[in-house]
């Protein structure tokens, strides 16, 4: 149930994220997420893409630094306190959230978000436990 | 003007008795190198085994030249010729790699340096009637304990404040009513700017003069220095190889430093060659420090390029003058005062597994003070999407550099082969300062 993420270092020059998205572009990839992580002096651009292994194949190809992660899709009740009641039940079980953003598309007329956690395994078993509904590869591939 | 002296006969000895003076000393400065490890491997391979061997001041140059990777090369104890038990200072500076180079004095070589700053700060016109605030790091660096035992001999009250906290210093000189400074001039600059911040302007101070050292400026920052503060500015000269500061230092004339040559033997040679260049031609200092008795140095390369005024200065001493610095033979950079080798930061850059070789090295003005840009490139196999982890990584590497060159440095991350790389030696120091 675990979705690919590539994140790529983005030196603090002016273009740069231009060039990833042309690089990707030029490749018919489709990006389905995405998110800028930065700190002073240089970012990292964080997305979830249609097809990862080409993606991280072809960025790698143009000099990117670039490497792949475990994330988890999940469906977020979009009306008011829908995040806050998921953060409340990963708090509950001591579930710790690196960072999260938003998918572009919807899987269902649920929000649809990306979580990074710092145990990825453990945080699948208490989703399933708590029967909150993780978005599996196929359905991202599909949207 | 009147000049004051603090060892009249000395600073006006005419140069016949001084010449034989630093034979005699010279001489006996040779016995105590015999001494040493190693002097003892090199002297006798040029004909000199015992003292007498030196006839005339011509024969030193049949010593070989004695540079700084020497001195990194008889770490610890190559170059000690007293007993460790008779050591009561050490003083260490940059080597060019990591390995410092190490000066060990003993009380009277401590003594002959304190007495020979205290000349050069009696020469300046101050006496024991001042505040001397000193600016200058104390430490294993010289410059800050070099000029406080001289103070303290001349008999003023010494302020042993060091560098840094800004607003604390300009508290210290509105209190005490300072009236000398022992400053860098890029920290003295600095200081200017930033009166307003701390309540302060030129007309609450009492400051009379300032010395400066420890990196290069020019006459026009000495002038605008000099405006700023109305205050006299007075050149000094040293190294930690030949004590500290006291080396060289201004009279009141302020033309040229009266490098005192009955503890000094110079030579200006040409750095390409290695022989004796006129008075009055710029070449690299050379410096024998003929007093000293724990770490006697002989013809010791500095490095330094300036020139020694052929003419007798207005004040009557008879110690030739040494210029402004006017360059390096060598790559040695010098930041906010401190000496730091490239050689030094490739070394820390080499060790840490997540960088690359390549690297690079940025020197900028940030206002009035320099600014060390560290540029280096992340090896894609390190890289794991964290951002904590690059933050981390940086601190790291600052943390390195800053336990090899003891100065803080920025440091930043960059994609692999966006760097210029070199084959061999290639330019890898961007200086954009504006010389001072």
């Amino acid at each position: 149930m675990k979705i690919t993420q590539i994140s790529v270092f983005l030196e603090n020059k002016q273009g740069r994220l231009r060039e990833v998205c042309s690089v990707l572009g030029k490749e018919r990839i489709n990006i389905r997420a995405l998110t800028i992580a930065e700190s002073e002096q240089f970012g990292i651009a964080r997305m979830v893409v249609d097809r990862h292994e080409d993606a991280i194949r072809v960025l790698k190809e143009q000099g990117f630094v670039a490497q792949l992660t475990d994330i988890v899709a999940l469906e977020v009740d979009d009306s008011p306190g829908g995040l806050a009641h998921i953060l409340q039940t990963l708090d509950d079980e001591k579930v710790n959230v690196e960072y999260m953003y938003g998918f572009v598309e919807k899987h269902s007329n649920k929000a649809l978000m990306v979580f990074r956690f710092d145990d990825t395994d453990r945080a699948l078993q208490v989703l399933r436990e708590k029967g909150i509904s993780v978005v599996g590869k196929k359905d991202i591939g599909a949207l | 003007m009147d000049c004051v002296f603090w060892d009249k006969k000395t600073e006006l000895m005419p140069r016949q008795d001084l010449e034989r003076l630093q034979l005699e000393r010279l001489r006996s400065t040779v016995g105590s190198a015999l001494r040493t490890e190693w002097y003892r491997k090199r002297l006798p391979k040029v004909g000199i085994s015992k003292p007498d061997d030196i006839r005339s001041l011509d024969d030193i140059r049949r010593i070989p030249f004695t540079m700084k990777d020497d001195l990194r090369q008889g770490y610890p104890y190559g170059l000690l010729a007293v007993d460790l038990s008779d050591v009561v200072r050490m003083h260490a500076s940059s080597g060019t790699t990591g390995i410092p180079t190490v000066i060990f004095h003993t009380y009277q070589d401590l003594m002959g340096w304190a007495d020979v700053v205290a000349r050069s700060i009696v020469a300046t016109g101050a006496t024991k009637q001042d505040v001397f605030q000193n600016m200058m790091s104390y430490g294993l660096f010289t410059g800050g304990l070099g000029l406080h035992y001289g103070a303290e001999r001349v008999g003023m009250m010494v302020i042993p404040v060091g560098g840094g906290n800004t607003k604390r210093q300009v508290q210290l000189m509105k209190d005490f009513r300072s009236t000398v400074l022992h400053i860098t001039p890029s920290y003295l600059l600095h200081l200017y700017e930033k009166l307003g911040e701390c309540e302060a302007k030129v007309e609450d101070l009492f400051l009379k003069k300032a010395y400066l050292g420890a990196e290069p400026y020019s006459e026009n920052t000495r002038t605008k220095l000099e405006e700023l503060f109305s205050i006299d500015v007075y050149n000094s000269y040293g190294l930690s190889e030949m004590n500290g500061p006291g080396v060289a230092f201004e009279c009141v004339h302020k033309c040229g430093m009266h490098l005192w040559e009955d503890v000094y033997f110079v030579e200006i040679i040409n750095p390409e060659t290695g022989e004796r260049v006129p008075d009055g031609a710029i070449g690299e200092v050379v410096l024998s420090n003929v007093t000293r008795s724990a770490t006697p140095i002989l013809r010791y390369r500095t490095r330094d390029l300036a020139f020694l005024y052929p003419e007798p200065c207005a004040c009557g001493r008879t110690h030739r003058r040494l210029s402004r610095i006017t360059g390096r033979s060598d790559d040695m950079l010098i930041i906010n005062g401190a000496n730091v080798f490239p050689s030094q930061i490739e070394e820390v850059v080499m060790r840490i597994p997540e960088v690359g070789t390549n690297y690079q090295i940025c020197l900028e003005k940030d206002g009035a003070l320099d600014k060390l840009i560290v540029k280096v490139e992340i090896y894609s196999k390190m890289f794991h999407g964290s951002v904590h982890e690059l933050d981390a990584l940086k601190k790291r590497i600052k943390d390195e550099l800053r336990s090899s060159i003891t100065i803080g440095a920025h440091i930043e991350l960059h994609e692999p082969g966006s760097l210029p790389s070199f084959e061999g030696k290639g330019k890898r120091v961007i200086d954009k300062r504006i010389r001072l």
